[in-house]
């Protein structure tokens, strides 16, 4: 890696345990609608503040409620948005910074797959044309992106001479999602983000898609982003998990760890309130109650004391900080941070992850 | 001569009846800088004219000196910006210029014009809304049945037909086949509600009516299918009500969205008469356009289009005003 | 964690519904409108006019200049002219037929520059949106703020009569609607998923507007610009009617209308006549137009 001088902090990260994804302090507000009479104050905080690392090779979850930030810091990570402030890189290369590697580039090592599987595929194109779209727009000739695109859609399970001529509207949800994930592939990404893939699907073709999902990171070697606000897809396919709430990244670390042992109060509530196999085993502690604030007027401190049975002084006063907790496993509480004069957390009492 | 499209200006939000205040004075703002360009396009209609204007103006055999001091005196050695402002600024107090035809001022010629189009159209639309109304009705309530067919084939081709040669085919049949009714002209002195004066109008109001007609048919045919349609109306059967008393309350509404039509219609008659006052000699602003066009009385020509397009900007305001007003629903957008 | 290989996984879509031939939105449209017998029967009447326009000098039974003294306004069934004469004598079917081409020609051809130009426009604010958008739109406005029919005049008015000069005015009385359907279709593409999926692949602005944008705008623009030319058709005769369009001895039916005009008293059939033709082509063109509306009517 030739890093350029002068930045330094890529040539600290250049080492091996270098991310091949990495979000810092990403922020994105969005301004509230002034109508002809009022100008521009209020701005929803849709990102704020949020850093993460994604290793080559994992599956990095994030889960949260609606409206928690998931999906912005999806398109914050791909530049459909830009950023406030933050920076994001890739293989320690600054996207977008002229030193760095330029949004266009980024774009071939990253893809995505959105949630609408319908509204995300032209209904007036084919699916192969779907597919070769992005090949043909980077510049690969005609003859060599349909042979990459029945490739793919060979990979993805859909057989080219059943559907390569297909329109969108003639086939299934699951296969319209399978489509939407060769159009991802088809420029051969290093990282895919999947911004609520299998989430409106239906379970049993939710289940397929999803193995497929594996199948394809071991054999062409991706590494995802995965988006969702199933707790247990989440939990399924993920190494590691990142939960948001109300823009921020409040507790993150390794899949066993945040299931088994979740630390945020948070967190223990959204596990607490899945339904756990053994029904003997079923709500013993207080899942998460009431509606999330406004986003726009969040509260101080820290945003969930709203909720949280925990709350005391000191959450309304300083806003709590992600601090490592146990080894990689991180929390943004002032119940898990000594010194930060909480009495300390209550005792979990939620469901042990299988 | 224009189906009706999404009208009504774009990037306004929707209102409820508590921001009806706000959205008038939004919507009153908004037509503002539309009023603005109309005028600089009238006023730049004018400069677009092949050849020098000051040409229309002097006669064949002027000076160069007669032609100077003319120039000077209509102000076209000046600058384009200071013209326009000068003009406008006499616009706004109603000074719109001399007639180069009469030597009259350009105001006065106007107000009977606009006075005697108004009527013809202000009938056709009442005509039209009427006669589309009935074949509308009829189309929707029977949607699929040979009834239907004739009406709406009778509606297309009300949209479809050239006005002024139906006002020449009327022509053939009332006044020259059979002396029923005058072919020119209007009443002369007759008062306005005799039948001496009103037998002027039959034939250019029903030529107008067609394509207000044919449009409102069509309006109606498909608010009253769709309306049929939906539960409430079922539900007001269901209740016994009379079948008249339903159609009352299917008509209700939909009154907004015709009130809409009728209006646009209106705005739309005013400006596009030209070709049936042509036919029937119609003393209104069709007859003046013709007249300053072909006379190159470029003062008249200039005020004429720019008061029958302010009257349509206005009609426009009125009818997206009336239209919040008589339902808060209505998404503008 | 049960892993079956993609392929397997593809085999248990339980979905796959058997293969049946693929039908693109167009095609679809296509096989609509063959089933449709009105539209049918208009496009034949339309294509007969335009057969016998572009073939003129070969059907037409004489010249359309040559003037006689002697049968000046012969009636309809004349022996030497199947539809009479005009008022300086010469043939009204050869003149209405050299007249289709003028008119058909005005019908279509300010259309088609109308639907080019403010379809560009409209799209183009459309997908720029922000202040390009303001610009383009509240420009387009001012345009839409006059009534058709006198804003056709006002321009030809002033230009002077001629067949390129009303074919300048016609243009830009389309251009403002046009525009304005270009501009709400794509400014709802634009926010659709697969536009921000092309937009995610690299691709350049101009890339998805070529390959994403215009496939979805191109037909509601279509099916507005097809309603349109009987407008123009219409419009046009009527310019020339007014002296302000195709001007004589040029044949056209709407100018042919005009010098006819004071035959009405004589030759009252011989003066409708080119009127006719003006309305059928008109209500052809509006029943096509609405044949097409029906049919691209699918959801797909």
């Amino acid at each position: 890696m030739n890093a350029t001088t002068g930045n330094t902090e890529a040539d600290r990260k250049a080492g091996l345990e270098q991310p091949i994804l990495a979000a810092e302090n990403l922020k994105k507000y969005f301004p509230l609608g002034g109508s002809f009479f009022r100008s521009q104050t209020a701005y929803v905080k849709g990102v704020d503040d949020v850093s993460f690392d994604v290793r080559k090779g994992e599956t990095l979850g994030i889960v949260g409620e609606s409206g928690c930030g998931k999906s912005t810091t999806a398109r914050v990570l791909i530049r459909l948005l830009t950023p406030d402030s933050g920076v994001v890189r890739i293989n320690g290369k600054v996207v977008g910074a002229p030193d760095g590697i330029s949004v266009r580039d980024m774009r071939r090592r990253v893809q995505m797959v959105f949630q609408d599987s319908y509204a995300s595929l032209n209904p007036r194109l084919t699916i192969e044309d779907s597919v070769t779209f992005g090949l043909r727009a980077n510049g690969v000739p005609k003859k060599a992106a349909l042979e990459k695109a029945h490739e793919i859609l060979g990979l993805v399970g859909l057989e080219p001479d059943l559907f390569a001529q297909r329109y969108s509207h003639e086939i299934s949800g699951g296969q319209r999602q399978r489509v939407n994930i060769a159009r991802a592939l088809a420029l051969s990404p290093e990282v895919v983000i999947l911004d609520e893939a299998v989430s409106a699907l239906d379970k049993s073709v939710e289940a397929q898609v999803l193995n497929l999902l594996q199948d394809l990171k071991q054999s062409l070697d991706l590494t995802y982003v995965f988006i969702s606000h199933d707790l247990n897809v989440v939990q399924y396919v993920s190494d590691r998990v990142m939960v948001m709430y109300l823009g921020k990244s409040i507790e993150i670390g390794p899949v066993e760890d945040i299931y088994a042992r979740p630390l945020h109060p948070y967190t223990r509530g959204l596990l607490a309130s899945r339904l756990p196999m053994d029904p003997r085993r079923r709500v013993q502690s207080a899942p998460v109650t009431g509606d999330p604030p406004n986003p726009v007027n969040p509260p101080s401190g820290c945003r969930f004391r709203t909720r949280c049975a925990w709350a005391e002084h000191v959450c309304a006063q300083r806003e709590p900080q992600l601090t490592e907790a146990r080894g990689a496993h991180r929390v943004a509480c002032h119940a898990h941070i000594p010194g930060s004069g909480h009495s300390g957390p209550a005792k979990w009492e939620g469901v042990d992850a299988d | 001569m224009h189906a009706p499209v999404g009208r009504g200006p774009t990037g306004l939000a929707p209102i409820n009846g508590a921001r009806m205040f706000n959205y008038a004075l939004r919507r009153i703002l908004y037509s503002v800088p539309i009023a603005v360009g109309v005028s600089l396009v009238c006023f730049l209609l004018l400069h677009i004219a092949p050849g020098d204007p000051i040409d229309a103006i002097a006669p064949e055999s002027a000076s160069p000196q007669l032609l100077a001091e003319l120039r000077a005196a209509y102000g076209f050695d000046r600058s384009l910006p200071v013209q326009y402002f000068s003009w406008l600024s006499n616009v706004i107090v109603g000074d719109f210029g001399t007639s180069i035809m009469t030597g009259r001022p350009v105001l006065g010629e106007l107000a009977n014009a606009v006075v005697n189009t108004l009527l013809l159209s202000g009938g056709a639309v009442l005509v039209g809304f009427v006669f589309g109304l009935l074949l509308g009705t009829i189309a929707g309530y029977t949607a699929g049945s040979p009834a239907d067919r004739a009406a709406t084939a009778f509606a297309v081709a009300g949209i479809s037909v050239p006005n002024y040669w139906l006002g020449l085919v009327l022509v053939v049949i009332f006044a020259v086949n059979q002396d029923w009714l005058p072919a020119m002209g209007m009443g002369q002195g007759a008062p306005f509600l005799s039948w001496a004066n009103l037998r002027h109008f039959v034939l250019p109001v029903i030529a107008l009516s067609v394509i207000p007609a044919g449009i409102i048919a069509r309006s109606v045919r498909g608010t009253v299918a769709e309306v049929r349609k939906q539960e409430f109306v079922q539900t007001l059967h269901a209740k016994g009500l009379s079948p008249f008393r339903v159609f009352i309350h299917v008509m209700k509404n939909s009154a907004p969205a015709l009130l809409a039509v009728m209006g646009l219609q209106l705005g739309y008659l005013m400006g596009g008469s030209i070709l049936v006052e042509t036919v029937f000699s119609w003393p209104g602003t069709g007859f003046l356009l013709n007249t300053a066009i072909f006379t190159r009385d470029l003062p008249l020509l200039q005020g004429t289009i720019l008061i029958l397009s302010m009257f349509f900007v206005v009609i426009n305001l009125v009818v997206d005003l009336a239209q919040a007003l008589f339902d808060p629903r209505i998404e503008r957008n | 964690m049960n892993t079956p290989t993609s392929t397997q996984a593809a085999a248990s879509g339980s979905d796959i519904p058997r293969a049946r031939i693929s039908r693109s939105f167009w095609h679809s449209v296509a096989r609509r409108l063959s089933r449709d017998p009105v539209t049918i029967a208009c496009t034949t009447v339309l294509l007969v006019i335009a057969l016998v326009a572009v073939f003129a000098p070969v059907i037409a039974p004489y010249d359309p200049y040559k003037t006689s003294i002697l049968v000046r306004l012969a009636p309809m069934g004349h022996p030497d002219h199947l539809l009479g004469t005009d008022e300086l004598g010469r043939d009204l079917l050869t003149r209405l037929i050299y007249g289709a081409r003028t008119s058909l020609f005005m019908g279509f051809a300010p259309i088609l520059l109308a639907t080019l130009i403010g379809g560009t426009l409209g799209i183009v604010a459309g997908y720029a949106g922000g202040a390009t958008n303001m610009i383009i739109m509240r420009t387009i406005d001012v345009f839409y703020a006059f009534p058709s029919v006198l804003l056709a005049v006002a321009i030809s008015g002033v230009l002077g009569a001629g067949i390129f000069n009303s074919l300048v005015s016609l243009t830009l009385v389309f251009i403002p609607s046009l525009a304005r359907v270009g501009e709400s279709v794509t400014t709802q593409v634009r926010n659709q998923d697969f536009v921000v999926a092309a937009r995610a692949t690299g691709a350049s602005d101009w890339q998805i507007i070529r390959g994403h944008v215009l496939s979805n705008v191109v037909g509601p623009v279509m099916i507005y610009a097809s309603s349109l030319v009987s407008v123009a058709i219409v419009l046009a005769s009527g310019l020339s009617f007014l002296g302000l369009g195709i001007v004589p001895p040029e044949a056209e039916w709407g100018s042919m209308l005009s010098t006819l005009r004071p035959a009405i008293y004589i030759a009252p059939m011989n003066a409708i006549l080119p009127g006719i033709m003006i309305f059928v082509t008109s209500m052809c063109a509006n029943l096509i137009s609405d044949g097409l509306r029906t049919a691209m009517d699918v959801k797909v």
